[in-house]
């Protein structure tokens, strides 16, 4: 549960950036060996392609989506707050990476379908 | 103490104190008057004046100075003696408890030795580079680092930001906001001949690379310090200290 002295939007940008994070990490190695397959096994990877065409495939990708773009912009806020001199506005800095985020990922969902 | 009470028109506030030491406690219900004006450190002490004497916790200056009035609010680290109960009290109910990540003396009273000994770990004493005998050496105000050391400098140690922050309560030794906040203002100070040593001392495990900007610490300071961006100076010049080779974080 959340607490109390966690309730406000730069915590809640840390906790999506951990979600988002340990996604990614599960979802890689599954990525990767989807990859390795048009190498070895390409009547596998064809099985799998027509697959990923289900429509509720399209919406898992663009939670994954998502998550890239979330973990990818929140990353950089906090690279930028932490090498670069300090700016005040990291609250707007973390919506911003937000409403990035949803955007793009919106729009891999439209091109998608 | 006021000795007319203000007119009673703010209705009975229901406050939940915890109670109890080291080998724990439970919360207790007191009912007490609301006033027009009401800080909650005026609250616990209404309960220790009329309810029951034994209620033990701490306060001194009453102004926001002293820092030795920090509890938990309705679930928030504060400073008592400054939070009004109608900014923190939610339909007249008031939970109030001892500050996180500290041992509990009794009651509202923690125990702030580790917190105290966490300033020394992360050499938040100044080492002077001047005798008496020495003239006082000009510092210009406006300077960059002079900037950098004044914006931390007013930490009045109320342990609100150690309490707020999640790092402190998972890595036991981590050595917390205030203490990495106090260590900024020093690694700024041109007058200091420590540097290097107190750069070493925050680049440890238990230091300034163990935190993760969640800004809790910054969002809860009651007098609007930043220890995150102080957080963020001594990761910065840290790195740099090692990949220039001035510090060695090898054992010596
Ligand atoms: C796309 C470029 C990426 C950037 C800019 C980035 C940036 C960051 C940063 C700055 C942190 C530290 C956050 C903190 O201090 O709490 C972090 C943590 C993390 N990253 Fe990434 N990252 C990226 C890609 C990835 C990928 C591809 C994965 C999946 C393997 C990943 C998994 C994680 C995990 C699990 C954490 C730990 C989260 C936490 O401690 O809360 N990241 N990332
Ligand atoms: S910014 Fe760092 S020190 Fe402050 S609460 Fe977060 S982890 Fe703790
Ligand atoms: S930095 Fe702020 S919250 Fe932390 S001890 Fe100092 S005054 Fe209190
Ligand atoms: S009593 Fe001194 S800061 Fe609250």
């Amino acid at each position: 549960m959340i607490k109390p002295h966690q309730k406000h939007s730069l915590w809640l940008a840390a906790l999506v950036h951990r979600v988002s994070g340990i996604g990614l990490a599960l979802f890689l190695p599954f990525h990767f060996y989807v990859l390795g397959l048009a190498l070895n096994d390409t009547a596998t990877l064809d099985t799998f392609l027509r697959w990923t065409e289900h429509p509720m495939l399209k919406v898992a990708e663009f939670g994954l989506v998502l998550f890239l773009a979330l973990h990818l912009f929140g990353g950089l806020r906090l690279l930028a707050l932490e090498f670069l001199p300090w700016n005040p506005a990291q609250k707007t800095f973390a919506a911003l990476a937000a409403a990035l985020s949803v955007f793009i990922a919106l729009l891999f969902l439209l091109k998608a379908i | 103490m006021i000795s007319q009470p203000l007119r009673n028109n703010a209705g009975q506030l229901k406050v939940s104190v915890w109670r109890g030491d080291e080998s724990g406690g439970r919360h207790v219900d007191y009912d007490v008057p609301g006033l027009e004006s009401q800080t909650v450190l005026d609250v616990v002490t209404w309960i220790q004046r009329h309810s029951d004497p034994s209620l033990s916790y701490r306060f001194a200056c009453r102004v926001g100075m002293c820092g030795s009035c920090a509890m938990t609010v309705n679930g928030v680290p504060r400073w008592t003696c400054r939070s009004h109960v109608r900014d923190v009290a939610r339909s007249n109910l008031l939970t109030i408890e001892p500050l996180r990540n500290l041992p509990v003396i009794k009651d509202l009273a923690c125990d702030m030795s580790a917190f105290f000994e966490k300033w020394d770990d992360a050499m938040g004493r100044f080492h002077p580079t001047a005798t008496r005998g020495d003239d006082v050496e000009p510092i210009r105000p406006g300077s960059i680092g002079r900037r950098e050391a004044d914006a931390g400098i007013e930490c009045i140690n109320c342990a609100v930001c150690y309490s707020a922050c999640d790092v402190v309560a998972y890595k036991q030794d981590y050595l917390g906001p205030a203490a990495l906040n106090r260590a900024w203002t020093l690694v700024n100070d041109v007058r200091d001949a420590a540097r290097g040593a107190r750069l070493r001392a925050v680049a440890s495990d238990a230091g300034c690379h163990s935190c993760h900007s969640h800004q809790s610490c910054t969002t809860w300071c009651p007098i609007e310090l930043n220890p995150t961006a102080s957080i963020a100076g001594l990761k910065r010049q840290s790195a740099l200290a090692i990949l220039t080779g001035k510090i060695s974080l090898d054992d010596e």
